[in-house]
């Protein structure tokens, strides 16, 4: 059976306990950023990118039998690592099961500074736009 | 004095971040304060907490005197003519905005001119390109070179008999480059244009005598200078400061009120409406007077002078760090270096300076015009206060070799 939402969230945040330092997770994000699937040049447009002061991201969704497919890439690496693991757990899910969380696991990962709202930072916006996607395809 | 005695003037100095010792790398954002600070702080709000210029009691009294102590502290620290040139604000944007806004009012109409430079942070920026809009003005940009330097050959052909005033930074905040304002200034009144300068940084990193530079206003933030946050300072020539409207109507700032029509009250306080930031007013008298005791100490100047040499010597070499504000002559920049590395990104490297103790700033810091000048979308910034040390500038560039080989 496919795990749940919860249950990859849960995954992820077990995977980040086993680093005590912020080194080495900040090492594990490098490399996962590194290694995620190259978003493809021509969607790189203004209407993707979610403008922040620090790093920008870019966010592709698309639905395909009711579930969000979401693709995204950013400038900077570390930010690249959190999307791939957003990615990781949201992609590929219906709008209920993305509404169901509390988008707190990048918290819970202790990369709470990554998402302070008061930082113009893509990726708070990247969590708020997936968000939306979720309540407007409910 | 040497650094450590004037690091023990500063309690943040001696705090950690995740178990290591901060190094507070991000001083033009802004400085940290000495218990001299804090204490006056403490002392209004104790002992002298009552509203200024107001009642007759002994609380308010003693709040007005602490209140214009400040001001007669400013006056001295700028050589400004009088006290009635300095108005107190909430920092340095609101000095931009009460300006643009009075100056706007009295001298400036359709099809007016106003310049800026390319280096202005974008409150020395926003507020002009506001006026301008509200007057059918048009707004000039005086461009920079490759290296930060002003083009200021070009200021005298960018003047038309329509530009009504020139706003320039004393030292942006993003080059860390002295800018010659007094040849700005000079370029300026032949052509009879009056000239604002951004101070922010160039209050912290020069002696400013406005009477010698003979700008005709001056604007800084308290919090850069050591003083309390929600403070700042517009000096300004009473030739202007007298034809220009109030910003803001209310309490203090008034002669009389009827309902047929108000006078206001002589400058400054014609312009400081409502129920002022005296407790963090009174805090810019210490905090200037350990500025005057800093920038008179020899062995301090020596000292930081050799930080600053370090890091530009080690910024310069690196074959993958680009610097933005290349000085001809070491003695025009500030302790301030703003760059980007090859291949990785400025957000990434202050993420992992962070956890590694340094605060830096990244991204846009507030002007991105220049940003696109540069052709950037960030840059790296690490700005450093007098109370910085030679330590803290080697452990920094290890640091940052560190995290650059982290992110390949
Ligand atoms: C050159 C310059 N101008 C203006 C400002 C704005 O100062 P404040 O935010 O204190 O009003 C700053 C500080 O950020 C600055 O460095």
């Amino acid at each position: 059976m496919e795990k749940s939402l919860q249950e990859v969230e849960n995954e992820v945040v077990d995977e980040f306990s086993m680093f005590d330092g912020w080194l080495d997770k900040y090492e594990y994000l490098i490399e996962l950023g590194k290694a995620l699937k190259d978003y493809p040049e021509d969607k790189k447009t203004e209407d993707r990118l979610i403008k922040g002061c620090q790093s920008r991201v870019w966010l592709d969704c698309s639905i395909d039998g009711g579930k969000i497919f979401l693709n995204a890439d950013s400038d900077a690496i570390i930010t690249k690592g959190i999307i791939s693991l957003l990615i990781k757990i949201y992609s590929g899910r219906t709008p209920q099961e993305i509404l169901s969380s509390d988008f707190s696991v990048v918290d819970r990962i202790g990369l709470k500074e990554n998402l302070s709202p008061t930082r113009a930072n893509g990726l708070v916006s990247m969590i708020a736009t997936i968000r939306e996607i979720a309540s407007e395809n409910l | 004095m040497d650094v450590k005695e004037l690091r023990s003037l500063f309690p943040a100095l001696g705090r950690k971040v995740y178990g290591k010792p901060l190094v507070y790398f991000d001083n033009a954002a802004t400085a940290q304060r000495p218990q001299s600070v804090i204490d006056e702080w403490t002392r209004i709000s104790v002992e002298s907490n009552a509203n200024i210029h107001r009642a007759v009691h002994l609380l308010s009294e003693e709040a007005t005197e602490a209140y214009e102590a400040a001001r007669e502290s400013v006056r001295m620290f700028i050589n400004a003519p009088d006290r009635s040139n300095i108005v107190f604000t909430s920092g340095t944007t609101a000095s931009v905005n009460l300006v643009a806004f009075s100056f706007g009012e009295a001298f400036v109409s359709e099809g007016d001119e106003v310049i800026v430079s390319e280096c202005e942070h974008h409150s020395d920026i926003v507020p002009w390109q506001m006026m301008c809009q509200r007057k059918n003005a048009v707004l000039k940009v005086l461009p920079t070179d490759d290296t930060g330097h002003l083009k200021t050959g070009l200021l005298d052909s960018l003047i038309t008999d329509k530009t009504r005033i020139v706003c320039v930074t004393h030292i942006s905040n993003v080059l860390g480059l002295v800018n010659p304002v007094k040849d700005i200034v000079r370029i300026s009144h032949l052509r009879n244009v009056p000239v604002l300068i951004d101070g922010a940084q160039g209050i912290v990193h020069t002696k400013v005598d406005v009477q010698d530079v003979d700008c005709d206003f001056y604007v800084f933030s308290g919090h850069k200078i050591y003083a309390a946050p929600g403070t700042g300072v517009l000096y300004g020539k009473r030739q202007y400061l007298e034809k220009m409207p109030p910003y803001m109507g209310g309490g203090e700032m008034v002669g009389t009120v009827r309902f047929s029509g108000t006078t206001y009250a002589p400058v400054p306080l014609k312009f400081e409406a409502g129920t002022q930031n005296f407790a963090g007013a009174a805090t810019i008298r210490p905090a200037l007077e350990l500025a005057s005791q800093i920038s008179d100490d020899r062995e301090l100047d020596r000292y930081s002078c050799s930080v600053r040499d370090f890091l530009l010597d080690s910024i310069m070499s690196e074959a993958r760090i680009r610097l933005y504000g290349v000085p001809d002559d070491r003695d025009e920049k500030i302790p301030l270096f703003s760059f980007s590395v090859d291949g990785v990104h400025h957000e990434d490297l202050a993420l992992i300076l962070d956890k590694m103790g340094v605060a830096v700033r990244s991204g846009q810091m507030c002007a991105e015009p220049l940003m696109d000048r540069f052709g950037v979308t960030g840059m790296l910034r690490v700005s450093l206060a007098p109370y910085n040390t030679m330590e803290e500038a080697v452990y920094f560039m290890e640091c940052l070799h560190k995290a650059i080989s982290m992110l390949g």
